[in-house]
């Protein structure tokens, strides 16, 4: 409760949380087209390449400002990301293996970077250290605009774009015969993806960053079958997630942002793998033992019904161990002839024997009709 | 073999010239000419890494041939490429990506309806309208990952109905889907036709290939033949397609003969 008074009324907190929300909402949106576009762990191998992007920025300038370490980042970022393409057109290497390749070495150069600024005697250049698992905490107004400036402009574009990310993500040979410029589109898409990744560096971290690209989307796509409604959740899901690493660990001192973003997000992960209707896996064993038991009823009910017709009424009795011996599937059809009984769908006429109801008579012809086409 | 060559070019629906396409130095399409006239429905034929999906593709531009020239109706293909449409092959994407079947045939208005816009009351009517011409109209709310192979098919077939084209190309549109969709795409086909479009249809089955088509392309990486069907489906070009399967060819001539 205390947190959130705070976070209405302390300026550093409410600054902090505002530019988490915003870049979480860039990164799951965008998260959404990698994760259908197949390029999930593109978004780990570019947030790695930024880093020598970062120590580059500020090597050549000597400044700290978040726009000059952001272009930074962005260009070498970009630059990881055609080389990855470059690599798996023009030689042998798989994509896969590009991506590793790529992600170890451009996060090795920028260790060896980071390591040599900070030999350097300037006392300036204590802070970029931040930059590996992230200090929202650091964050100051002047980052806030710069990180809302970029995040309106991914938002907008992806809306503007919208019918032809989606079908340039679904069918690029159909977009391609219909006429829109493939390519243009697939690096735009890039481009912004790029742009969401480097925008949430400072914040959550060079390590870490790819989670809140690829979590919030893959915990989206359990909830919803439809594109919009998708990334407007993986949006929600990653602002949840960025405000709450953000807060958490601006309160407590030296407890660094990305880790504390990557526990929420992987619980969001974890309830909707769990927990969501449809694709959730609770959901799926419920309909799956459902479904097992409707199979079971419509057998014993068909088996009381085959047994009725040789006789002259349909709800001539029949005893618990012809069932038993008919129903080879269950073994025993006790348990679903009490089941039956709830669903008045059938009643014992004494301890040993039963008979249909009409109800019971009549969903066992329905079901015969539909399954065996009228006759047994 | 052929009298084609005489069609002056703008009664082709498709005029083809010197087609070589080369994955690494290897020829998969060698040289190919082809003309295709107005209205016919012809059949793709031809063994497996024949170059057959190749070929579609690159008068598709989805594919950039070594060497070559693909006129529609006369003018490069660049041009007329509103006139075209293509199905392609019912694997070449995810089902399960999130979205349904009138959101998927809506896709093929997209070229028509500019940037920054959303398809609205219109585009999905017609959307609607092409899925009751290939029997699916029941099924515009279903998410696509719950279709069948025949009715992913069918989605495909209507999306390529609404861009409202002259000539379809599809490939492999009969591969893994039931005798009922199979008919009814037969149906759809020769409606295509009545209506004076152009089919193309890469084939599988040369049982059905009389039964289905008026012309036909025998392929195998060169154009081994192409023409009405009548005139070029024969044993001794079936077995300058197939190579040594002369077993097959014979048992499908004598099936033919019957």
């Amino acid at each position: 409760m205390e947190i959130l008074t705070e976070l209405f009324t302390d300026y550093t907190l409410r600054t902090v949380a505002l530019g988490a929300a915003l870049l979480g909402i860039s990164a799951g949106a965008l998260g959404c087209f990698a994760l259908l576009r197949r390029q999930s762990l593109l978004g780990d191998a570019i947030s790695h390449a930024a880093l020598p992007g970062i120590a580059l920025a500020f090597l050549l300038t000597g400044s700290k400002s978040s726009l000059v370490l952001i272009l930074g980042a962005g260009a070498v970022g970009w630059f990881g990301s055609v080389l990855i393409a470059a690599l798996t057109r023009r030689t042998p290497i798989t994509y896969d293996t590009a991506l590793g390749i790529l992600l170890s070495v451009f996060f090795g150069v920028g260790l060896v970077m980071l390591t040599f600024i900070q030999r350097m005697p300037d006392a300036n250049q204590a802070g970029l250290d931040s930059f590996l698992f992230g200090q929202a905490a650091a964050l100051m107004q002047r980052d806030i605009y710069v990180i809302l400036a970029i995040g309106s402009v991914i938002l907008l574009l992806t809306v503007a774009f919208w019918k032809e990310f989606k079908l340039i993500s679904f069918d690029p040979d159909m977009a391609e015969t219909l006429g829109l410029p493939v390519r243009a589109l697939e690096h735009l898409l890039t481009g912004l993806f790029v742009a969401a990744i480097v925008i949430g560096l400072q914040t959550v971290g060079v390590v870490l960053m790819s989670a809140l690209i690829v979590a919030p989307a893959a915990a989206a796509r359990q909830w919803t079958n439809r594109l919009g409604v998708m990334v407007l959740l993986a949006a929600v899901f990653g602002a949840v997630s960025g405000v709450s690493g953000a807060v958490s660990s601006s309160m407590a001192p030296n407890l660094p942002t990305g880790p504390v973003i990557v526990v929420v997000v992987s619980m969001i992960v974890a309830a909707s793998l769990l927990f969501a209707p449809n694709r959730g896996f609770v959901f799926r064993k419920i309909r799956e033992w459902k479904s097992g038991r409707a199979l079971r009823v419509d057998a014993v009910l068909v088996d009381l019904y085959t047994l009725a017709s040789q006789h002259a009424s349909s709800d001539y009795p029949h005893s618990e161990q012809v069932l038993n011996v008919m129903s080879s599937m269950s073994g025993t059809a006790k348990r679903t002839l009490h089941l039956l009984k709830t669903l008045e769908l059938a009643q014992p006429i004494d301890d040993q024997r039963w008979s249909l109801t009409p109800a019971g008579e009549e969903r066992a012809r329905k079901f015969i009709e539909e399954h065996y086409g009228g006759g047994v | 073999m052929t009298t084609d060559h005489a069609i002056p070019a703008e009664d082709l629906a498709i005029d083809v010239r010197d087609l070589t396409v080369a994955y690494r130095e290897k020829p998969v399409l060698w040289d190919v000419d082809l003309q295709i006239p107005d209205g016919v429905l012809m059949a793709i034929v031809g063994p497996n890494g024949a170059g057959k999906t190749t070929f579609i593709k690159s008068v598709l531009g989805l594919i950039t041939p070594a060497a070559g020239s693909v006129l529609v109706h006369g003018k490069p293909y660049q041009k007329n490429r509103s006139q075209v449409a293509y199905v392609p092959q019912r694997g070449s994407v995810d089902w399960g990506f999130p979205t349904n079947v009138l959101d998927v045939v809506t896709m093929g208005v997209y070229g028509m309806i500019g940037w920054f816009r959303r398809p609205g009351a219109a585009q999905k009517a017609q959307a609607i309208k092409a899925l009751a011409e290939v029997g699916m109209e029941s099924f515009a709310d279903r998410q696509i990952s719950e279709l069948s192979g025949g009715q992913q098919q069918r989605v495909f077939l209507a999306r390529a109905l609404v861009q409202d084209a002259d000539i379809y190309l599809m490939d492999e549109p009969f591969q893994g889907v039931d005798a009922t969709t199979e008919r009814a795409i037969v149906e759809l086909l020769r409606a295509l036709r009545e209506r004076g479009k152009t089919v193309v249809v890469v084939h599988h089955d040369l049982q059905t290939v009389p039964e289905y088509f008026d012309h036909v392309l025998l392929l195998n990486v060169r154009r081994i033949a192409a023409g009405p069907v009548e005139d070029v489906f024969t044993e001794e070009n079936l077995r300058a397609t197939y190579g040594g399967r002369v077993a097959f060819v014979s048992a499908l001539m004598a099936r033919k003969g019957e």
